[in-house]
């Protein structure tokens, strides 16, 4: 392995948990959910998996478990905002509170062990294309997952019919109610998708990525990836391109603290949150874009009328 | 079974009192349901949590100072949510106003004169003023997310004050030890009455909390807060300015969250080091809602959030569980705040079976 491949590999590496987290918070923001709590749901997927896969002794056991805890942590969310139409903010806020908490208790007793590591799947044939074989079909199950999330997310809003729906809930809930759509319903799905998302991409952090459990291990992360939803103004290829652009932005600066340049590596550490900013005022630059492609009822509660 | 709202013809004014105390009341179900988990005696684990904390004369003066900056922050807080704005990176505005407050006595070290407390308090007011600025700012001026924007800067913020600490503010005679230089006696904040370790950070979040009162309840500007934050588009029909609302709810919210940070460092603290608060921006989020937004009721919730930061240590070394249920718990209570609030508002009915027909016509 070269090292062009070897840094591609580790680019690609940090950007599937920011691209699976937030693919799934664009199926949820699409439905006109805004749930800012994909952080919490990121770190219990992290410390489930880790937990379930030390219990088990099989790493893949681990990943499934923690997109399923994201996805009943992810129905907290639900049940306050669409059934109790609490402040969907708010809520996410708790919700973010509340699994950085719980998965610091839980993962007490996993702290410092070594972890297992999810193996990769070589795809016959295809790993043997030069260079980018090794790249694209020699990797981890939940690399592969992310691909599939982004290719059928497509699919699914832009051309499937219950995507239709899900895009006409988020631009206006009460027209969709009207018409017979199964609002509230509809919103749990994709709180639910999203939920799973984010738990697989928790997963990845702590059975792929670096094997072990950390304390708020997340990082941030899944605020970076709620930022990549709006960067991407709700469309699941930009969110490819963006997640691979953060990716490289983080692993840059891990390289250039290996180096030394000089730079306190605070500074270098400082640098993802940095262009998370600077890309969020370079899209709101485009006020028009921004405004076209938002959905309307984003992060606006919905009560039936009886 | 499913759950149905009716909204309320008006504001129940029963559970706009009754929610806290409700949310409470889970919290401490819910607690119970905890201990029972992991094996402990719930009576005897929820008495060290919440009471044994306020039994002693010191551990209040401990109850006060843990209080002072989530009181303090939350207060700022308050206006910021009721007015729409989403500053959740108050923990950030606490670090840069400390740091910024920290200039004089690490800096200029030895400078002895009766100003150099105020200056302090005034640097820091600033600085988290000035940092909060950055994403009132980008919100006002370009449309930018304050949610994520004010968030990234926490980030931001622990960073610079981690390299500060550890490199051109580290204390020559320290040993190398990641820390600044202790502040000079003129430098740190006294104390309230002298027989206890409160210092004047607890007083100053009084003052903060009844004077924003006053503003929120009495003076046009807390009309203009509050139906800017209920819809922008009323405001401006009233002649109220809705960016002008977004700096004015983020330059006080981070001058609060500033000078809960200096208060802490110059007044429990006595230097700056790596980490300076136990996340007390993110709680201060809590106090801000379980207050109800209404800066004496964040007196109270101030102080009983508070009491979990105390309960957790004292259950950690009375009957060692871990302090990391201190969190878990703060996470509970906001979200049975939240659930509790729905009470307000509507009416909850809960309907067996099936209600598809009934509700057709």
């Amino acid at each position: 392995m070269d090292m062009t491949q070897a840094i591609i590999l580790t680019i690609m590496t940090a950007a599937t948990p920011l691209l699976l987290a937030a693919i799934g918070e664009l199926v949820v923001e699409r439905s006109g959910v805004l749930n800012l709590g994909v952080e919490g749901m990121m770190i219990m997927g992290a410390v489930a998996a880790f937990a379930i896969a030390q219990l088990t002794g099989s790493a893949g056991l681990g990943a499934l478990g923690g997109l399923v805890a994201g996805m009943l942590f992810s129905l907290l969310f639900g049940f306050l905002t669409l059934t109790l139409v609490a402040n969907q903010v708010a809520t996410g806020l708790a919700l973010t509170i509340l699994g950085l908490g719980l998965s610091g208790m839980i993962g007490e007793a996993f702290i410092g062990l070594p972890g297992l590591k999810l193996a990769a799947i070589e795809i016959p044939l295809l790993s043997d294309i030069p260079f980018f074989g090794r790249l694209l079909f020699s990797q981890d199950p939940i690399f592969y997952t992310s691909i599939i999330a982004v290719i059928g997310v497509n699919w699914f809003l832009f051309r499937s019919r219950a995507g239709l729906r899900l895009r006409a809930i988020g631009d206006s809930h009460t027209s969709a109610h009207a018409l017979g759509v199964k609002v509230v319903r509809t919103r749990y799905l994709a709180v639910m998708f999203g939920g799973a998302c984010a738990g697989l991409a928790g997963a990845h952090l702590s059975i792929v990525y670096t094997p072990q459990w950390v304390e708020n291990m997340t990082a941030g992360r899944g605020w970076i990836a709620l930022a990549l939803v709006v960067f991407a103004s709700w469309r699941p290829t930009r969110v490819l391109a963006g997640a691979y652009l953060f990716g490289a932005v983080s692993i840059g600066q891990l390289h250039a603290q290996a180096l030394g340049l000089g730079i306190p590596s605070q500074f270098l550490s400082a640098l993802p949150y940095l262009a998370t900013i600077a890309v969020l005022v370079i899209i709101s630059l485009n006020r028009r874009m921004t405004l076209i492609n938002t959905p309307a009822s984003l992060g606006k509660s919905f009560v039936p009328e009886r | 079974m499913r759950i149905e709202l009716k909204k309320r013809e008006n504001m129940s004014a029963l559970f706009s009192v009754l929610s806290p105390f409700i949310a409470l009341g889970l919290t401490l179900i819910a607690g119970v349901i905890l201990f029972v988990s992991l094996g402990k005696d719930p009576v005897s684990a929820l008495y060290s949590f919440f009471i044994e904390p306020l039994t002693e004369v010191w551990s209040l003066h401990e109850l006060a100072i843990k209080a002072a900056p989530l009181i303090l922050i939350a207060v700022g807080l308050s206006v910021c949510y009721r007015s729409n704005n989403w500053n959740i990176g108050a923990e950030g505005q606490f670090i840069i106003g400390a740091m910024a407050g920290s200039v004089l006595p690490v800096v200029f070290h030895g400078w002895e004169s009766p100003l150099m407390l105020p200056l302090m308090l005034i640097c820091a007011m600033i600085g988290g003023a000035a940092y909060a600025a950055i994403p009132a700012f980008l919100k006002a001026r370009l449309n930018t997310n304050e949610i994520l924007t004010s968030l990234m800067l926490v980030y931001v913020a622990q960073l610079l004050l981690d390299w500060t600490v550890r490199g051109p503010w580290r204390n020559p005679e320290g040993f190398n030890f990641p820390e600044t230089r202790n502040f000079a006696d003129n430098a740190i904040l006294p104390r309230i009455i002298e027989t206890g370790k409160t210092h004047w950070g607890f007083g100053f979040a009084l003052i903060a909390a009844l004077v924003l009162w006053f503003i929120m309840r009495r003076t046009l500007k807390g009309f203009e807060i509050s139906v800017l934050g209920q819809s922008a588009r009323a405001g401006r029909f009233a002649g109220f300015s809705d960016k002008k609302m977004v700096y004015f709810a983020f330059l006080i919210s981070g001058a609060l969250a500033g000078l809960a940070g200096i208060s802490e460092v110059s007044g429990a603290i006595g230097q700056l080091r790596p980490v300076i608060s136990p996340g007390y921006g993110f709680t201060a989020i809590i106090v801000a809602f379980l207050g109800r937004l209404n800066p004496l009721g964040i007196v109270a919730a101030g102080l009983i959030l508070a009491l979990t930061y105390l309960g957790g240590e004292a259950a950690q070394i009375s009957i060692g569980i871990t302090d990391k249920v201190t969190r878990l718990f703060q996470g509970l209570l906001l979200f049975f705040v939240l659930g509790c609030d729905t009470l307000i508002h509507y009416r909850i009915r809960l309907v067996f079976g099936s209600a598809q027909k009934g509700s057709a016509t």
